[in-house]
């Protein structure tokens, strides 16, 4: 096992042409924990979890995963990490097997059909295995992308709006799981959402971005006493517009 | 307990095998698919047939250089084709979204740009079997009959197919699909210079070394040496190997480079026009 921290941001910044979307952020995250990406459009969220992933350079600074820099090393680790994004869908004339069977043998598991069966389980798709991934609601086939994302067992895992077009009772059940996978697996997960109650309910520490650059981070408690607030939405809709945790215990 | 089988294998057959299986599913669920590769290597193939049957009636040169035409039609299709079906494959995961999940897998560009190279074949000998047969059955024109020229002139073709297939992907990769068109008209820039339909002598003289820097001009040529002079002409075929194996390290090496430039630009998380 390795003893490197999971995901290891060392101030990244990432320039396109003259604008910087990523200033000089530094993070890491612990074993096992969830942590939340919060940040309104265009705070370099999307850039911060491209480039842990490898699909982005960093201007400078440096993103390590597992202990292996991005995207430099990013062969020696991608197979035990995996995303969900819905900016990214799976195959649509695909069937849900079919797509799980690719990526299962991309990602190299071991007794695939018995883990497709048990995703099958676990996500609720047994029943809809056989049926072009096209062909579900929105719902199916996010969940059908969360199995993709957990097809490999990933030690991290990174989320870009996972319970996004989920109806209210889904949304809870998905997140249940993704709790549930964490505490049994271990895993490390960082969650990019506008979801506040989600972030609240999943996460044990949030960063919160502005402009490229952090604003805050700290555990959800400590946030809202920080900023005297009831609830994460309110903290940050303080950080987006410029309302500091100062002036607010000032208040 | 571990349910990954290690996976820092530099190549893995098992992955290419993996995407394979993703476009075989593809090609299986989509009979539109299916007969967009057979319908217009068709509709070539009789166009230049009945063509070549009604000139060769009335001149004498061509009753002579019997099957040039149909010959050279198929040979084309190789080159067109090889390369379309290496593009369409790429072209695929861009249409689905999916280009970000595979960049993110543990998939490696030579084994993405191997599974693509196999598909191309696939999808051409889908496409190209059936046309041949029907060559034999309309026109008396059997490919089959150039013997082991065929398998020269075939490799050559596919080498040049798939290089330009490479940087092409590359193109898309790095420009998104606003440079999906490269995709569908860039062979067409080869057919004049490769002297599909003529010899090189046609051209003016200034063009010709340029057509001289294309390894598909020497399969023509060669294939014209063997319908007309009844000659195999390996020295062509060793020239085209010379020159595809130049032009495959130059695809490989741009279509490197441009999924750099994609990763510096940001592009592969942009990958729509």
């Amino acid at each position: 096992m390795s003893a490197a921290p999971p995901i290891a941001v060392e101030r990244l910044v990432k320039i396109y042409k003259t604008v910087p979307a990523v200033d000089g952020i530094s993070f890491t995250l612990a074993p096992g924990s969830i942590t939340g990406l919060l940040g309104g459009n265009g705070a370099g969220k999307t850039t911060t979890i491209a480039t842990i992933m490898g699909l982005v350079t960093p201007t400078s600074g440096r993103v390590t995963v597992l202990g292996a820099e991005m995207p430099r090393q990013r062969y020696r680790v991608l197979h035990r990490m995996n995303f969900e994004s819905p900016y990214v869908e799976v195959p649509m004339r695909l069937t849900v097997r079919q797509n799980m069977t690719v990526f299962g043998k991309l990602y190299g598991v071991e007794d695939l059909r018995g883990r497709i069966a048990q995703l099958g389980r676990d996500l609720d798709l047994t029943d809809l295995l056989d049926r072009p991934t096209g062909r579900l609601s929105a719902g199916q086939k996010t969940r059908v992308s969360l199995a993709k994302a957990l097809i490999n067992n990933p030690e991290v895992l990174l989320l870009d709006e996972p319970t996004a077009s989920l109806d209210p009772d889904t949304a809870d059940w998905v997140r249940g799981h993704l709790q549930r996978y964490c505490r049994e697996r271990h895993a490390t997960v960082l969650l990019a959402s506008h979801n506040m109650a989600e972030v609240e309910r999943l996460c044990e520490r949030v960063i919160i971005m502005k402009r490229g650059r952090i604003e805050d981070d700290d555990t959800p408690a400590k946030l809202l006493a920080r900023y005297g607030r009831r609830t994460l939405e309110e903290v940050f809709l303080d950080v987006a517009r410029g309302n500091g945790a100062e002036s607010e215990a000032a208040q | 307990m571990s349910t990954r089988i290690e996976n820092v294998h530099v190549f893995s057959p098992r992955r290419v095998g993996a995407m394979m299986l993703r476009y075989w599913y593809l090609l299986r669920s989509s009979w539109p698919r299916l007969l967009d590769l057979v319908y217009w290597p068709t509709v070539q193939m009789l166009t230049w047939g009945f063509l070549q049957y009604y000139i060769a009636t009335n001149a004498g040169f061509f009753a002579r250089a019997g099957g040039t035409f149909i010959g050279a039609v198929l040979l084309w299709d190789i080159l067109f084709r090889g390369q379309l079906g290496f593009s369409i494959s790429f072209l695929e995961e861009m249409w689905s979204r999916n280009i970000g999940n595979l960049m993110m897998s543990p998939l490696r560009p030579f084994e993405l740009i191997a599974a693509l190279m196999v598909m191309s074949v696939v999808r051409l000998s889908i496409g190209a079997v059936p046309v041949t047969f029907l060559a034999i059955a309309f026109f008396g024109f059997n490919l089959y009959g150039l013997g082991l020229a065929l398998v020269a002139f075939f490799f050559n073709l596919m080498l040049t197919s798939w290089a330009i297939g490479i940087f092409v992907s590359g193109l898309i990769l790095r420009n998104g699909m606003g440079a999906e068109s490269f995709a569908w008209s860039i062979m067409f820039l080869f057919m004049p210079l490769t002297c599909v339909y003529y010899p090189v002598a046609t051209l003016p003289i200034w063009l010709q070394p340029v057509a001289w820097m294309l390894p598909p001009t020497y399969v023509f040529e060669g294939m014209r040496a063997l319908l007309i002079q009844k000659v195999f002409r390996p020295d062509l075929m060793l020239d085209a190997l010379g020159l595809n194996v130049v032009l495959f390290a130059a695809g490989v090496t741009a279509f490197l480079l441009l999924m750099q430039s994609a990763r510096r630009h940001g592009s592969l998380m942009q990958t729509g026009e």
